[in-house]
């Protein structure tokens, strides 16, 4: 089966149905049959279960040796090689730790192409996409409950942000026709936080981020173009302190923050927050 | 005392925004914002100008004693050379 996120293709494989039928389950709408135009194909290698902890990152390692990046942490060990396009995962039979690995792949894919992964919720309304970046606590998960009706949810965790290209043939359906606006794309992904419900499979011109911070009253408040790249650099999803990757990301911060609207959207926990995204 | 040569990594990610430099360790990814008296050292740190100059220079820039213009430009290049973003030699660098 192939797992489409941010119109990235990676298609897994492994032997076991019951497992199979777990990745279904979990990816929903991001699933698809098909594996052509797959971006990494990765075979799974099932372990003997073992209990898992949910989300717990800071023990992940990522490093590049022989061309080929090596992905661990407590959970799971996985040995890609970006110039092939293959790769194998050695997990238990869990949702969370190919989750993990399907994380840092598109993060260390995107780095290539000035995309990146942020710690941030995301929504569509009016064919725009908007970006709610901020750290545990910041008031993702608590801005995504209060959405209204009028707006897709794209995660409440971790947002997908790619530069507009060309549609491709297996990208999932466009919300409006053409990409237009900050150059970039925002996309729906499976990566979901307290809100434990996968983003809608949509994606839509980028309009604007903005940092969350919890206020007495809801504001707009502008931001300093250096503030705007420490708070997205702070909050992109950034692995492997690889020399080459760590200038793609700096580069990509910059370029990012030149294009595309960054301010504070200061605000209290009720849906009236809302409407000051438009 | 040796004189000291400080010269920028050629891998380092920095650029300006503003008037303010930021740069990002290439080997942790920790990111620096200099201020004035880092910018004018980053500036100077091309492998060829002695610490005892910059420091010459921050004292005619910034109105500090030389005492405490070194103690800061010393404390500075520590700190960035730990982090792979200055180098430090004994020698001015080879000119490429």
């Amino acid at each position: 089966m192939t797992i489409t996120i941010g119109a990235m293709s990676i298609q897994l494989r492994t032997d076991s149905p019951e497992f199979a039928a777990m990745l279904k389950d979990r990816y929903g709408s991001f699933i698809h049959p098909a594996s052509n135009g797959a971006a990494f194909q990765l075979d799974i290698d099932l372990i003997p279960l073992r209990a898992v902890a949910e989300d717990d990152d800071e023990d992940i390692s990522v490093r590049l040796e022989s061309g080929r990046w090596i992905i661990q942490r407590g959970d799971f060990r996985a040995e890609c090689d970006p110039a092939t396009g293959r790769g194998t995962v050695r997990q238990s039979a869990n949702p969370y730790s190919i989750d993990g690995v399907l994380r840092i792949l598109h993060s260390l894919l995107l780095a290539r192409e000035g995309g990146f992964l942020v710690h941030a919720a995301s929504a569509i309304r009016n064919g725009r996409a908007f970006l709610f970046a901020g750290v545990s606590g910041a008031g993702k998960t608590t801005l995504s409950r209060l959405a209204p009706p009028d707006v897709a949810v794209l995660t409440d965790e971790i947002s997908y942000v790619r530069r507009a290209t060309e549609p491709r043939p297996t990208e999932p359906r466009p919300t409006e026709p053409r990409p237009s606006g900050s150059g970039y794309l925002a996309f729906g992904t499976p990566f979901a936080g307290e809100l434990a419900r996968i983003g809608e499979n949509l994606r839509a011109p980028l309009a604007a981020v903005y940092l969350l911070a919890q206020g007495p009253e809801n504001r707009i408040e502008p931001v300093a173009p250096a503030e705007a790249v420490r708070a997205l650099l702070r909050n992109i999803l950034f692995f492997a302190h690889d020399e080459e990757l760590v200038q793609l990301v700096f580069r990509a911060a910059f370029d990012f923050v030149s294009q595309v609207s960054v301010q504070r959207l200061v605000f209290t926990p009720d849906a009236r927050a809302w409407e000051l995204i438009v | 005392m040796n004189p000291v040569y400080l010269t920028r990594s050629k891998k380092v990610a920095a650029r300006l925004l503003g008037e303010e430099m930021m740069i990002m360790s290439p080997r942790d990814a920790t990111l620096f914002n200099l201020n004035e008296v880092g910018s004018v050292i980053w500036n100077a740190a091309d492998g060829q100008t002695p610490l005892d100059e910059i420091v010459a220079r921050l004292c005619d820039e910034f109105d500090v004693t030389p005492e405490m213009a070194r103690q800061d430009a010393e404390a500075f290049v520590q700190e960035l050379a730990g982090h792979g973003i200055l180098q430090v030699s004994d020698r001015p660098a080879e000119s490429v």
